[in-house]
């Protein structure tokens, strides 16, 4: 027993020092730069691929021709992460932050598709290491050296930081920059090289956290998406921003998966969460971290006024619903289809804007309701025999008690911590629905989700899927005008205000998330129902980013803006996947344009002209309000 | 269904006791003691200023009495009864309202409405997710904008407002809950002079005719001098004075803390 708790403790420990690479590249970008990169799990992965070319042409049995492939692949990732901070980041610091994000995340697609085009889809599996191949022999149990190699990389890795942060002008100008960025401005440093040489240190931090998985793992084209949701467990638990807190929670991540393989084996990821979730509630920015400066939700750029529709608007609606109701006269079968398929869309983008919009809370995990409300539906037919109606009803709650849960521990954060901890909690619900093979099915899915006899046909189904999400969305709308929605926007707009006239506002914000998470559920059902199946990438992270996507076209301040979101962004995309293959890079090269193009967001833009042509005397009074801050 | 829950009175049930006593109030922050064993009270209807040069420990002070900060020690107690270490949404139950230094409005709602989610909160019915919000308390909050002159502005956004009228604004809302206590923090920062006096011209009238009891720190003497009925003063954590405006002005420790060294203030 003494010997297996040992070993497994020796696997955690080299498993973490890959973890601690990366996120301790993420912390220092973050620090620096305010920016939290999706990308950093796709530099990640670039460096394994990197690594696996270079070593294999150096010719894998030399020392050198590994370990210098090892090492250049590390550089030739940091010297990519120039290319990506000049041509992307460079022109967004001053967007919102969650548009960053979302650039971001437009590298991430770009990049797997620059590597599928590369490496091709095959697995690729890296020689071992020259020089570290045997075994040593410990408690009667084998050891690769390789393994003890990785220990001694992670701390070796936090002195050389530790040194490079006390002991460089370099480092001492990066502690500045995160302390008080404006301060290190105005002393006269040169920021733009600063924050591109951060940006390339910590890509090739992140490189080489790849190229060093290398002999333990085949390199594969899902190693970006699970590395950085591991990571950002990682950040939240140690704290953004800390080095030694990212080493210390990628030692207790990686611990906790070890040990988590021999007692759950299936669920290794619910005894992370746990994990994270102890840590959330007494320490809420993680281990080492401190709360931002000012509160999250301090001061940010006022919110504008929002207004119930006019009779114009209403008007519109009723006309576009109208249409609605009257397409399957005339429509053919293939546009049924894809209007139902919008419809659905719809709601589930309605669902996102309202904890987004009105609640001010981000999610980059909102799929993580669409699926669990599709399994839900799906786990009911299956195993309960349930028929569609009560499958239907009972879809949402599960849907909305995973709300419940989760967002628990979401609104006790808020802005990119917030975003991190959902999409963390959505590649749990992932994790699970594809681990848990004998519940889920796994990759397999779970077929035969078909409706009742009434609504099987295209028309009933489509009528069905109009009515209940015309009615979820004008709920939801309600809601927004009602109190307690009022209540939810004075949380966003005001939080220290919010307390001060009583309001609670977590609790308010929690209710919101779970609010948003059941009626998430209900579109994840009905998708059930209209494709008759379920597949674990229904609440994948390229589904959170659809959701996103929709919203943001939309427009995040108006009410009907996701709606009308949700319809752009779905034939959009539609017409791209059959346009190419490589739709991935089309859509994350569009969202990556869009941001730098309009870093207001497409409202903020079409607000600006507003004002433009209005021209009311309003401006001098916005000055002095700066002023008076 | 919409009314207001009254209280008893505006004026506390026994006139003669302070609304606000705080005894022995201790704050350290890392061996620092911001606060350090200060006791004051503040009767019904009258306004007490809070002065001193900066770092004296009026925020934390402030702090500590509306729910933000929980003392080391000592005690804060409101109409008699204790809201020491309370949240500020609890301590605004209890019937204490304030206004912020740096101005706190709901920007994405109109001037009403920000006074309405006031009303709506004190009235218990923020839970209801139907009904139209603006349709609620929609008098009682224009009433409260009549009293504070922004009665003609209650269509527009908070987000466009001159500061001067920001300000009253937020008087209106802290006045919402029909407080016993009124709390403000710098009210009269970065605003014009004439529009200082006015402010606090407006707010001495508010407090007698309802007999409110206010707190509010300072830095314009002439402020002080004009509508404060005691002032009091803290100096590293320590009270050193209180009494009358004239009083204050004419004791030597007090004149020593601003024109002098400090060394007589009899610190640590």
């Amino acid at each position: 027993m003494v010997d297996l708790i040992l070993t497994q403790t020796l696997n955690g420990l080299a498993s973490a020092s890959s973890l601690f690479l990366v996120a301790s590249g993420l912390s220092i970008i973050f620090g620096v730069t305010r920016i939290v990169n999706f990308a950093h799990g796709s530099l990640y992965m670039l460096g394994a691929y990197l690594a696996w070319t270079l070593v294999s042409a150096f010719g894998a049995a030399e020392p050198l021709g590994f370990w210098g492939g090892v090492v250049l692949a590390a550089l030739l990732v940091g010297l990519l992460g120039v290319v990506i901070e000049v041509l992307v980041l460079r022109r967004i610091y001053q967007a919102p932050e969650l548009f960053q994000l979302l650039a971001t995340f437009g590298v991430v697609l770009m990049l797997q598709d620059l590597a599928l085009a590369t490496w091709g889809p095959e697995d690729k599996l890296g020689p071992r290491a020259p020089g570290l191949k045997s075994f040593v022999i410990l408690f009667d149990n084998r050891f690769p050296t390789y393994e003890l190699f990785l220990i001694a990389v992670g701390p070796l890795v936090l002195l050389i930081l530790w040194l490079l942060f006390q002991k460089t002008r370099w480092g001492t100008l990066v502690r500045a920059a995160t302390q008080d960025r404006e301060m290190v401005g105005a002393l006269g440093v040169n920021q733009r090289l600063l924050f591109t040489s951060v940006f390339a240190f910590g890509s090739m931090l992140a490189g080489l956290g790849g190229a060093l998985q290398l002999p333990r793992e085949a390199v594969n084209l899902h190693m970006d998406l699970s590395m950085i949701s591991e990571v950002f467990v990682v950040v939240v638990v140690g704290g953004l921003g800390s080095v030694t807190g990212a080493y210390l929670a990628a030692v207790l991540i990686g611990i906790l998966h070890a040990f988590g393989i021999l007692i759950f084996p299936k669920i290794t990821l619910v005894l992370v969460f746990l994990v994270m979730a102890v840590v959330l509630v007494v320490k809420p920015y993680g281990l080492m971290g401190k709360a931002p400066i000012g509160g999250a939700r301090g001061h940010g750029p006022a919110e504008p006024l929002l207004l119930p529709a006019d009779k114009l608007t209403k008007l519109a609606g009723l006309i576009a619903l109208l249409l609605l109701v009257l397409a399957p006269l005339v429509a053919p079968d293939h546009i049924l289809l894809t209007l139902t398929e919008l419809v659905i869309f719809a709601l589930f983008a309605a669902s996102l804007h309202f904890m987004m919009g009105p609640g001010g809370m981000a999610s980059f995990g909102h799929a993580a309701y669409f699926g669990l409300g599709a399994y839900g539906a799906a786990l009911a037919v299956k195993w309960l025999g349930a028929s569609m109606e009560p499958a239907l009803i009972f879809a949402p709650f599960l849907a909305g008690i995973a709300g419940v849960v989760f967002g628990w521990f979401c609104v006790r954060l808020s802005g990119v911590y917030l975003a991190m901890l959902t999409l963390a909690f959505a590649q749990i619900a992932w994790a699970t629905a594809f681990q848990w093979v004998e519940l889920t099915g796994g990759d397999n899915g779970i077929l035969g989700v078909w409706p009742s006899a009434w609504a099987v046909s295209k028309t009933g189904f489509y009528y069905l899927a109009l009515g209940i999400c015309v009615l979820a969305i004008l709920a939801l709308r309600l809601t927004i005008f009602s109190p307690l929605g009022y209540a939810l926007r004075a949380g966003r707009d005001n939080p220290l205000r919010a307390e001060a006239i009583g309001l609670d506002v977590m609790r308010i914000q929690w209710v919101a998330f779970a609010v948003a998470a059941f009626a998430a559920g209900i579109a994840g059902a009905l998708f059930a129902f209209f494709k008759g199946s379920v597949f674990p990438t229904y609440m994948a992270i390229p589904r959170s980013v659809d959701a996103l996507l929709m919203v943001l076209l939309g427009g995040v301040q108006t009410v009907a803006g996701p709606v009308i979101g949700a319809f752009a962004y779905a034939g959009l995309s539609e017409q791209l996947m059959k346009a190419t293959m490589y739709w991935r890079f089309g859509l994350g090269l569009s969202i990556v344009l869009l941001v730098i193009l309009f870093p207001r967001g497409l409202v903020g833009a079409s607000l600006m002209l507003r004002e433009r042509w209005t021209r009311r005397p309003e401006p001098a009074a916005r000055v002095a309000v700066e002023g008076g801050r | 269904m919409n009314a207001i829950p009254q209280l008893q009175g505006a004026v506390p049930a026994a006139t003669q006791d302070p609304v606000l006593v705080v005894r022995d109030l201790q704050k350290s922050f890392g061996g620092v003691r911001a606060v350090d064993g200060v006791s004051f009270s503040v009767e019904a209807g009258t306004m007490l200023a809070l002065i001193g040069p900066n770092g004296a420990g009026k925020t934390t002070c402030f702090n500590m009495l509306n729910g933000q900060l929980r003392p080391d020690g000592g005690e804060v107690v409101l109409a008699g009864r204790p809201i020491t270490g309370m949240k500020p949404r609890v301590v605004w139950r209890m019937g204490v309202g304030r206004t912020f230094q740096i101005t706190a409005t709901f920007t994405s709602m109109t001037v009403r409405e920000n006074v309405q989610m006031a009303l709506i909160s004190h009235a218990g019915g923020i839970w209801s997710p139907f009904g139209r919000a603006r349709d609620r308390h929609a008098e009682a909050a224009d009433a409260l904008l009549a009293q504070v002159g922004m009665l003609e502005q209650a269509e527009r956004a908070c987000g466009v407002l001159a500061y001067g009228d920001l300000k009253r604004v937020e008087l209106a809302v802290a006045l919402a809950n029909q407080p016993k206590l009124l709390l403000m923090d710098e009210p009269t920062a970065g605003m014009a002079p004439r529009e200082r006096i006015e402010l606090m011209a407006l707010t001495a009238e508010i407090a007698a005719a309802k007999g409110i009891a206010v707190l509010f720190t300072e830095h314009d003497m002439d402020v002080v001098f004009t509508h404060s009925d005691s002032v009091i003063v803290l100096d590293r954590g320590r009270l050193i004075a209180h009494g009358t405006a004239e009083e204050v002005r004419r004791d030597p420790n007090v004149r020593a803390v601003y024109l002098g060294s400090g060394a007589t203030s009899g610190g640590h």
